[in-house]
C-alpha cells in the first residue's frame, strides 16, 4: 500500500518537474477561419433542394434541405428563405423531356431511382442550367443558392476490428488481452456534392463533394435517420465554413 | 599566423557572451509576451516575440509562440512558417510538434 503511494506520489512528481523545466504555459486560443466563398453580395440564402438518393428510409431531399435551412438561420449572417423544397428530380427529368426545367437534351434515359453513384450522373444536368438557376434566382430576389446531390446508401462490410478479451492464466488470474476478429460490418455511407449558385446569374460559384462513411457491429440496430444525422453533423462544419467565418477554438503551450 | 590564431581565439571569446546576452534579451521579450497573452493581449504579445525573433534569430520558443499568436489572429500563412522555422530549430521538441500538428487540422480544413 505503502509502496503504491510511494509510487504514485513519485509519478506525479516527475510530471510536475518536466513542466517546470519545459517552462511551458497552456493557454487557450480560438482560431478565425475565413469562409470559403465571398458572400458579401447576398443578403438571403435560398438552400433550394437536392438530387438524393439511396435509401428509402430517409428522404435525402426534405432532411438535407430543413438541417442546411436550420443550421444557416444560427450559423450564418444571410437570411433564409423559407420555401417549399424544389422537387429537383422531376425539374431534372422534365428538362430531358423538353420541358421548361433543367434543360438537358437528348441524353440516356436517367434512371426513376437513384440506388448509386452513376444513377445521379443523369441528372446532374440540371446544376448547369444557368436559365433555370436564373429564373429560380429572380423569383426570390436573387439570393445564393444551395443545391447539390446527396446519396444515402447502407453500407455491409466484413473487416478485421480488434476488441478486448478477458483471458484466465492456469493460477485463475485475469487479464485482458486485446484480440482481432473478422467481423461483418453494416452502416450507412453519405456521398454528394454541396453546389453553391448565383441567383443573379445562374452561374456555379463553388462546389465541394463530400464522402462519409459509418459502421456498426451487424447485430447492432442503429435507425437510417440517426447514421444520416450523425454523418451529416460531421460535414456541417465544412459546409458552414464555405459560407461565413468560423472560429475555432483550442489549446496550444506557450514556450518559455 | 599567430597573431590569426590570437584574433580568432579573442573573436569567439567575445562572441559568447554577445549570443547570451541575445538570448537573455530575447528572453525577456518572450517572457513579456507570454503575460501579456495570458491577459488576452495578442497584438501585444505578437509584437514582444517578432522582437524577441529579431534579437535572437535562433530562438525556437520565440518562433512557436509567435506561431501560436499569429494562428489566433487567422494569419495562417505566417503561422505555418513560424512553426515550421520554431521547428526547424528544435526538430526533437515535442510540445512545438504538438502545436504544430494541431495547427494542421486546423490548416487542412480551410484548404479542403
Amino acid at each position: 500500500m505503502i509502496a503504491r503511494r510511494v509510487s504514485l506520489l513519485s509519478s506525479i512528481a516527475a510530471v510536475l518537474v518536466a513542466v517546470a523545466c519545459t517552462n511551458s504555459f497552456e493557454i487557450p486560443i480560438e482560431t478565425p477561419i475565413r469562409p470559403k466563398l465571398d458572400v458579401g453580395a447576398f443578403q438571403r440564402v435560398l438552400v433550394a433542394g437536392f438530387i438524393a438518393g439511396g435509401t428509402e428510409d430517409v428522404d435525402g431531399n426534405l432532411e438535407t434541405t430543413r438541417l442546411l435551412r436550420s443550421q444557416l438561420r444560427t450559423k450564418s449572417e444571410l437570411r433564409v428563405i423559407d420555401s417549399d423544397v424544389l422537387p429537383l428530380q422531376d425539374v431534372a427529368t422534365e428538362g430531358r423531356n423538353g420541358d421548361s426545367g433543367g434543360g438537358g437534351g437528348a441524353a440516356a434515359p436517367a434512371p426513376p431511382q437513384i440506388k448509386e453513384q452513376k444513377d445521379l450522373e443523369a441528372y446532374e444536368h440540371v446544376f448547369a442550367n444557368v436559365e433555370y438557376w436564373k429564373r429560380i434566382g429572380e423569383e426570390y430576389q436573387q439570393p445564393l443558392i444551395v443545391t447539390g446531390t446527396v446519396l444515402f446508401t447502407p453500407l455491409q462490410r466484413n473487416q478485421i476490428v480488434q476488441r478486448e478479451q478477458e483471458v484466465y492464466d492456469s493460477f485463475g488470474r485475469r487479464r485482458v488481452v486485446p484480440v482481432r476478429t473478422y467481423q461483418e460490418r453494416k452502416g450507412f455511407s453519405l456521398d454528394g456534392r454541396f453546389i453553391f449558385i448565383d441567383g443573379r446569374s445562374g452561374a456555379t460559384l463553388h462546389s465541394e463533394s463530400f464522402n462519409e462513411q459509418i459502421l456498426y457491429n451487424a447485430n447492432q440496430t442503429t435507425p437510417a435517420l440517426s447514421s444520416y444525422f450523425e454523418l451529416m453533423d460531421r460535414l456541417i462544419p465544412s459546409f458552414l465554413s464555405t459560407l461565413s467565418s468560423q472560429k475555432i477554438k483550442g489549446t496550444r503551450i506557450l514556450l518559455q | 599566423m599567430r597573431i590569426a590564431a590570437l584574433i580568432i581565439a579573442v573573436l569567439a571569446f567575445a562572441a559568447a557572451p554577445l549570443a547570451a546576452d541575445a538570448r537573455d534579451d530575447a528572453k525577456k521579450q518572450v517572457e513579456f509576451g507570454i503575460s501579456v497573452a495570458q491577459r488576452g493581449l495578442w497584438r501585444e504579445a505578437i509584437y514582444r516575440w517578432e522582437r524577441a525573433t529579431q534579437i535572437d534569430p535562433t530562438y525556437a520558443a520565440a518562433h512557436n509562440n509567435l506561431a501560436i499568436a499569429y494562428e489566433h489572429e487567422g494569419d495562417l500563412m505566417k503561422a505555418r512558417a513560424a512553426y515550421e522555422k520554431a521547428l526547424e530549430l528544435e526538430p526533437g521538441n515535442a510540445l512545438i510538434k504538438q502545436n504544430y500538428e494541431l495547427f494542421k487540422e486546423i490548416n487542412d480544413r480551410t484548404t479542403r
